[in-house]
């Protein structure tokens, strides 16, 4: 049987009677952990997010910690950013809709107190404007938190002064990426920048030395500075610590956001017990594990880890698809990614040709164009897949498609050029034989739901 | 239930002439103070106020955000053809996006917006921007992930956002644009 829930963000969202203002937050000692960091101060709080071993939960995992320590407040003469990335457009991600909208000031003291550790005296929050509700409900959260002294000037009579304000969207998915992000919020086309030389730590917003994380990330920091880094290390695994918010869609019994401690259930497991098993009573043919940008596992694969024996040594394990467990590190040596936690679940009936096809036709839209192999990649890719979905395709279309996206990975500006190349790179490694079968019925093939959407 | 756009209400002469309210230009000042690094950063809701407004952005509204911020047209107009939420001429007054990407696709995004193309009316190529209804009340368009895999199919009706909107719930949610 599974592990249980461990609902460490998710703890008041979705409680009956739990609302999303500032007294019922306050009710449920909200604003007393900010109260707590402002009297340990600055240093005190980096110190245990770094003890932490917090990975950020916005797709890269990247430590936490580390991002923190590029910029050292007091030696910079700039002013320092912060922005908290609320773009969740990563198909297959919907965690940070349900704090946002259910429990915002457990966001805003996570940032606050990201702020205050970092010498941030503006901040801002970058929202997509899909999420109409979820703005209206920060903008007030904000004027709740500024009339009760927690934002502002002088907060709490600690004599720091911070503002927050929220920039909203608008419907691209490129934003989501930290340096199109900035471009956007500057006022420009989302084109994201290129590292070197414009790592956010060091020019970053208008030039200046920027933070930019997730808005999960930003909630876990919160949940630290109240047990202390070590505590919270304790959580999951080493190197995988804190819980993790995983949202499953597709063709499960019972969908859903599940928050569990990094690691502590295996995939087998989320989607068994979890969610109910496959819809319908099919069979799971496939799963992509960290949002759609992530390498897809096939139902049937065995992956060889690399696990330290008790000895200290190193010895190779074999390991099912189902039991993989639900870290960073696990996902990683399977190949794929745990990325944004956006589990998305095939069933057996499903064609993964259209499957591709549906997810090419999403790159090929939000492409931002700077650069050539991805504007011009990413539209091949889905023509191609559209038409060996509707029963045109040719030969040497397969061979084509992965030639396409090869020459994609790596030679772009941002990592939207692998997130687009790695689904086709996998789908067409791992069901080569469906592409195959689907060109030589060609005429006769199936026109689904899943790729009528693109063109 | 749904709440139908305020563009063309009496209490402005529309988008291309006539006197701008002056309630508008006093939500931009206010807008425009939260930049106080660069101004520029005031495009993306200034443009959000206007389409809010007005229902879309046509050369006045550039030629308005451009002056209020020191900037060249092409620097406002170019975030309009960027930006996918942001249009250049009316749609309906309600105005529907269906959510296509994977897992909705997984739940039947195709039947909703076959319905929906049928009970609004609507015809035309969707691949190519919005299709809109002859008498002007309705528009439908695809929009991508909208950060609600788990409830899918998901649509978005002007601001307001539904969850597993098969056929029967389309139905009823036209029925309630009144
Ligand atoms: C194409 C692309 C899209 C992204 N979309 C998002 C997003 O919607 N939300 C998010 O938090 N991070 C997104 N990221 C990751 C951000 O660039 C950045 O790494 C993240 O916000 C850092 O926060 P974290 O360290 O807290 O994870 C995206 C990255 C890429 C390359
Ligand atoms: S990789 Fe694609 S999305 Fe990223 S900068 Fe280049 S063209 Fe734009
Ligand atoms: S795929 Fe439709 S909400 Fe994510």
């Amino acid at each position: 049987m599974a592990a249980k829930e461990r609902r460490l963000i998710l703890k008041y969202v979705d409680a009956p009677g739990y609302t999303p203002d500032i007294a019922c937050y306050r009710k449920h000692g909200g604003y007393e952990v900010l109260k707590k960091g402002l009297t340990q101060g600055a240093n005190a709080i980096r110190d245990e997010v770094k003890k932490s071993q917090l990975r950020g939960r916005g797709g890269a995992g990247f430590s936490t910690g580390m991002k923190w320590s590029f910029i050292d407040p007091a030696k910079v003469t700039k002013p320092i950013y912060l922005i908290c990335n609320a773009d969740e457009s990563e198909p297959g991600t919907f965690k940070d809709r349900q704090i946002i909208h259910k429990d915002p000031h457990q966001l805003l003291e996570g940032m606050i107190l990201s702020c205050f550790a970092n010498g941030v005296k503006l901040a801002y929050l970058y929202i997509r404007c899909e999420f109409t509700t979820g703005w209206k409900i920060l903008e007030k959260a904000i004027a709740e938190a500024k009339a009760a002294g927690f934002l502002g000037k002088n907060i709490l009579n600690s004599g720091y002064d911070l503002e927050i304000h929220v920039h909203r969207g608008a419907g691209a998915y490129i934003c989501g990426e930290e340096t199109g992000l900035i471009e956007s919020l500057e006022g420009k086309r989302a084109y994201p920048r290129i590292k070197p030389p414009y790592f956010p730590a060091v020019l970053g917003l208008y030039m200046c030395p920027t933070i930019v994380n997730n808005v999960e990330t930003l909630c876990n920091v919160k949940h630290i500075v109240e047990m202390g880094g070590e505590a919270f290390a304790k959580i999951g695994r080493p190197n995988n610590t804190g819980t993790r918010i995983l949202c499953v869609s597709g063709d499960v019994v019972r969908p859903g956001y599940y928050e569990f401690e990094c690691g502590a259930l295996t995939l087998g497991e989320l989607l068994q017990d979890v969610c109910g098993g496959i819809r319908g009573g099919n069979r799971l043919k496939a799963v992509i594990p960290g949002g759609s940008s992530a390498k897809v596992l096939r139902a049937g694969e065995v992956y060889k880890f690399k696990r330290k024996a008790p000895d200290g040594t190193m010895v190779d394990q074999e390991m099912k698809l189902e039991d993989i467990p639900l870290d960073f590190d696990s996902l990683a040596a399977a190949g794929s990614m745990a990325g944004s936690g956006g589990i998305i679940v095939m069933d057996h009936k499903r064609d993964m040709v259209e499957c591709l096809a549906n997810i090419a036709g999403f790159y090929a839209h939000e492409s931002c164009g700077q650069c050539t192999p991805c504007r011009e990649g990413v539209l091949w890719m889905k023509k191609i897949l559209a038409r060996i979905s509707e029963g045109h395709g040719r030969d040497a279309d397969p061979e084509l498609l992965k030639d396409v996206a090869d020459k994609i990975a790596g030679r772009t500006i941002c990592a939207f050029g692998e997130a687009a190349a790695w689904p086709v790179q996998s789908f067409l490694a791992k069901f080569k034989e469906e592409f195959n079968m689907r060109i030589r019925r060609n005429g006769t093939a199936a026109k689904n739901d899943v790729v009528s959407l693109i063109h | 239930m749904s709440t139908p756009l305020e563009a063309g209400t009496e209490n402005c002469a529309g988008p291309e002439k006539g006197e701008i309210p002056s309630a508008l230009a006093a939500k931009a000042d206010e807008i425009v103070k939260q930049y106080p690094a660069s101004q520029r950063s005031a495009v993306l809701p200034l443009l959000h106020l206007w389409q809010e407004q007005f229902g879309y952005i046509g050369p006045r509204g550039v030629e308005w955000i451009a002056q209020k911020l020191d900037l060249q047209e092409i620097q406002v107009l170019e975030l309009v053809t960027f930006y996918p939420w942001f249009r250049q001429q009316p749609y309906g007054r309600f105005h529907f996006r269906v959510c296509r990407t994977l897992p909705c696709a997984l739940g039947g995004a195709g039947k909703t917006f076959a319905a929906l193309e049928k009970l609004l009316g609507v015809k035309g190529d969707p691949h190519h921007g919005a299709l809109v209804s002859e008498d002007g009340k309705f528009s439908l368009e695809y929009a991508e992930c909208l950060a609600s895999c788990g409830t899918a199919p998901v649509i978005l009706c002007n601001d307001d956002f539904h969850e597993k909107v098969d056929e029967a719930r389309a139905t009823e949610l036209v029925a309630a644009c009144k």
